[in-house]
Formats: C-alpha cells, structure tokens, sequence
C-alpha cells in the first residue's frame, strides 16, 4: 500500500468514526458555523461606522476573509493530528508510532480529520460566495484557477503552521499557544489587505510565514487592482506556491524533531 | 463556613497558578492579537473623516486592557467540573455539609481569578511599563483618565468578575441536564465575546444596535470597566453602570440556584 493509500484510509475510518455521533457532530459544526459568523459581524460593523478600509470596500474585504477562512478551515481539520501530538509525546505514545513501518508524517496526518470545521468552512463559502456576487470580476479561466491556487497555498501555509506546533512539542508542551499568534492571529490580520499594517509586520507576514504571499498578492490580481508594494504580477500569480514551499520546510523541520524525540518511557 | 469557601477559593487559585509557562505563551499571544486589532482599526480610524465615537487614546486602552483581560471572560467552563459530572464524582460534592451552588462559586473563582491574573499581569507591564521605556509610546497603555476614573476602573472589575462567575456558573448548571457540554462550549463564546466588546469595541457598533449591547448583561464583563478607565464614561455615571451589573448578578445567582435545584432533582449519577 502506498502512502497516499494509507492516507485515504485511515482518513475514511476517522471520518467513519466522527459520523457515529451524529449529533455531536452536528452540534459542533453548527456552534463553529455561528462563532466564525459572529467574527464577520465585527468586520461587517467596523464598515457600517466607518464606510471603506483606505479604499477598500466591504466585498472586497468580504473576498480576503472566505478565501482565507476556507484555506483555515482545511487546514485546520487536515492538521488535526498535530493537535495530539503533546499528548501522545507525555503519554508515550508517540513510541507506537515508531514502531510501525510507515512515515510517521502520515501516520499523524491521517490520524484525524476534524469534521466539525465544516462549520467554518461553510460559513467561509457563504462570505466567499456572497461576495463574488456582488464584485464585479470577470471569472474568466485564469481568475478561477488563481482563487483555487490561492486558497491551495493557504491551506498548505495553516497546515504547515499546525505542523510546527506539533514539532515544538518534542521540545515543550507548554508553550504550544505561541503557535496561534500566527495561525488564528494570521487569519485576524490576512482578512485586511497587507499594506495597512506596519513595515516589520508586514515584512514578518511575507518573508517569515507567507500570509501575504496566499492571500493579498494573488487577490489584487484577482480584484484588478495595482498593488502599491509595486510587485510585478507573473510573481503575484506565483506567490501562493510560497504557501507549498513553506509546507515542505514545516515537514523538514518535523524530520528533525522525529530524530530529536526520546520516549518519556511511560 | 465562611473559612471552608475561602480556602476552596485559595485551593483553586493556588493549582492554577502553576501554569506559569503556559502563561507567558499566552500573554506573548495575545500581545500580538493586540498589535492586529490595534493597527487594523487605527487604518481604520485613518478612512473615515467623521470622528470615530471612541478616541484613539481611549482605544488603545480599550484593547489592552480587553487583551489582559481575556482570561476572565466566561467562555468556556472548568474542566475539572466538567470532568466531576461526568464520572459521578458530583455525588461527593453533593454530601458535601455545605451549600454546593457555593461551593462550586468558589472554585470557579479561584479558577478564573488566578487564570487573569497569571496572564494580565505580565501584559500590563509590558505594554504599560516596558513599551513607553523602548521608545514604543504610541502603542503603550495609556493612563487613566484621572485617580477617579481609576478607582471606579477597580470597582467596576469587581463588578466584572461576578458576573464572569455568575455566568460560568449558568454554564456548569447547564451541564447537570446535558452531561455533553459541547453545545453550549461552543455557542457562548460568540456571544459573549462580541456582547462584552472583545471583538471590536461596544462604541464602534452601529448606533442602531446600542440599545440592544447595553440591554445584555455581558458588557459590565469589559465594556463598562475599560471605558471607565479611559474617562469615555463620565465617573459621575459610574454609580448607575455598577448598580446595574450587580443587579444582573443577583438576577444570574437566582437563576442559577433555581436551575441548580431543578437538574439535582432530576441528576442521575453515572457509574460507581
């Protein structure tokens, strides 16, 4: 069997087992759907009070959000595994893991995939869906497969971000939450075009974690706007795959903390 | 009895408080979220010609003062109670010669109480202290709007932290009917966040809503306290904000007591 088959499957059995509780399940997913709702409230407020964001527009800002709350949403339910890790690192458990002939990447991956974030993926498809409707793109070939690229690179940039937080758990288990400055705090700061925050913010959310590169870059070219950074567009096209590239250092990085791990013995 | 509940409080308070670690990670998140909402809403204020009801002095207070209290918020319940209903264990609590609504008051207290603590007050040194000291004036915690303004601030914290109780207290209650706290873990956070100014703030609400936030009991959790701090509510009207947040107190403990009463009579102890 090959990787990508044994991935499939483990992923069938956890999906089989999540559907067992069907009302959990449901009301899990429906709470997220209610709470990342909530969340657009706030952003729909600040633009009742104050009318556009330096020349953005609700729609537009509208089209940051649901891209990136889908790409968080994927990668969230897909990095589920990662969220075990500390536990399985002071349970030992982690030990059965090696024991078996598999990458232990795959094993992890595979070892859940969190069904309750349809709820945000849902409510992130509503806000997409909407504003698409009310932008006026032409959603000729090459604008689609943009979207899709970027919400690709997202999902790998979040997943990537969950995949370190599970690494730092062969070193501490204790200061894991940092990991979310970046992920959920990189959903805050990715809904708002990029050039609205400070340099060294800005310059750690392009160069550092990629969030400007899957989200801002590709989306003024989708939207038809200049970017005021001066970044040609072939490399604003290009930028999502830095979400790719960043996924694959996040699993170097997870090769090194395998080969670092020493069973608590328990 | 008196001595039994305060020492349940100290036990609570005491165990928490050995998440230090855990705390700075926290407090290192949340100064981030800070700088987030901080710079997206002063581009904002930057957008708009109209002056925003809420000044950016006033603003900057209003969101660290929001961040360092974050763990105060009531949006998620003891898991330690969580656990005790679940494996029976509340029957114990239930023999227990003492009033359990109290006694569970108590834990929950300690419980929030040291959880704010270990995270406000390495945030508002920082942000207070350490950031004017680099040069970072224009970000840092600015000072109340007068000694006054201060001790209505305090005052109104302690409002803050009733209701905080109380409405953690509801949620505990709640689990003696459904054993699965899943529904309503899920569901309160929004609500409560959003009604108590944490995810942007009670001013900058379209006028239309105002009188909706200030029907609801959540905003003494935040609103009323930071703005109180900053001067935005006058001090001579700080007596009417406090007297109504305790009377949601009362109003939330007799409510919870009777629902407290109605799931133990019904309560079914699992397992042996």
């Amino acid at each position: 069997m090959s990787g990508m088959q044994l991935y499939l499957r483990l992923l069938g059995a956890s999906i089989r087992s999540q559907l067992q509780y069907r009302a959990s399940f449901l009301l899990a997913a429906g709470g997220q759907f209610f709470v990342t709702a909530v969340e657009f409230l706030g952003i729909w407020a600040l633009f009742a009070r104050f009318g556009q964001l330096q020349g953005w527009t609700l729609a537009e800002v509208a089209l940051f959000y649901g891209t990136l709350s889908v790409a968080l949403a994927l990668g969230d339910a897909l990095g589920t595994g990662f969220d075990r890790m500390p536990a399985m690192v002071r349970g030992g458990d982690f030990d059965r893991v090696l024991t078996r002939p598999r990458a232990a990447f795959i094993q992890i991956l595979g070892s859940e995939l969190a069904l309750r974030r349809v709820g945000r993926l849902a409510q992130g498809l509503v806000v997409l869906i909407g504003a698409i409707a009310i932008l006026d793109i032409d959603w000729s070939g090459a604008h689609f497969a943009l979207l899709l690229l970027t919400i690709l690179g997202g999902t790998c940039m979040f997943l990537a971000l969950f995949v370190i937080q599970g690494t730092l758990s062969f070193w501490t288990i204790e200061s894991l939450e940092t990991v979310n400055a970046f992920s959920y705090g990189g959903m805050t700061a990715g809904q708002y075009p990029i050039t609205i925050y400070a340099d060294w913010f800005r310059r750690f959310f392009t160069f550092i974690v990629p969030l400007a590169c899957v989200i801002y870059f590709p989306l003024t070219l989708v939207l038809g706007r200049e970017d005021v950074l001066g970044v040609p567009a072939p490399l604003r096209a290009a930028a999502p795959l830095a979400g790719v590239a960043f996924l694959f250092i996040a699993m170097m990085l997870w090769q090194l903390g395998v080969r670092h791990y020493k069973s608590t013995g328990s | 009895m008196i001595n039994a509940y305060r020492a349940v409080l100290t036990l609570r308070f005491r165990e928490v408080l050995q998440y230090r670690a855990a705390a700075w990670a926290g407090v290192f998140t949340q100064v981030v979220f800070g700088f987030i909402i901080l710079m997206a809403l002063k581009a904002f204020y930057g957008s708009s010609e109209a002056a925003p009801p809420l000044g950016v002095t006033q603003l900057i207070a209003y969101i660290w003062l929001g961040q360092a209290m974050f763990s105060l918020m009531p949006w998620n319940v003891d898991r330690d109670v969580q656990a005790m209903i679940r494996t029976g264990a509340v029957a114990y609590e239930l023999a227990r010669p003492i009033d359990t609504y109290s006694l569970w008051f108590c834990r929950t207290m300690g419980w929030r109480l040291a959880a704010v603590s270990l995270r406000a007050l390495p945030l508002l040194v920082l942000v207070g202290l350490v950031f004017p000291w680099v040069g970072m004036s224009a970000w840092a915690l600015p000072g109340p709007a007068s000694w006054a303004s201060l001790l209505a601030f305090v005052a109104a914290i302690v409002v803050a932290v009733l209701l905080a109780v109380t409405i953690t207290m509801l949620m505990h209650v709640v689990m003696l009917w459904t054993l699965d706290a899943e529904g309503i873990t899920r569901v309160a956070p929004a609500i409560v966040m959003l009604g108590a100014g944490m995810i942007i703030p009670l001013p900058l609400f379209p006028d239309a809503v105002q009188p909706l936030l200030a029907a609801l009991p959540f905003r003494g959790l935040l609103d009323v306290p930071v703005r109180l701090y900053s001067g935005h509510i006058p001090v001579a009207e700080a007596a009417g904000h406090l007297a109504l947040g305790l009377a949601w107190v009362v109003a939330l403990v007799v409510l919870g007591r009777w629902m407290m009463a109605r799931g133990l009579r019904q309560v079914v102890v699992q397992g042996g």
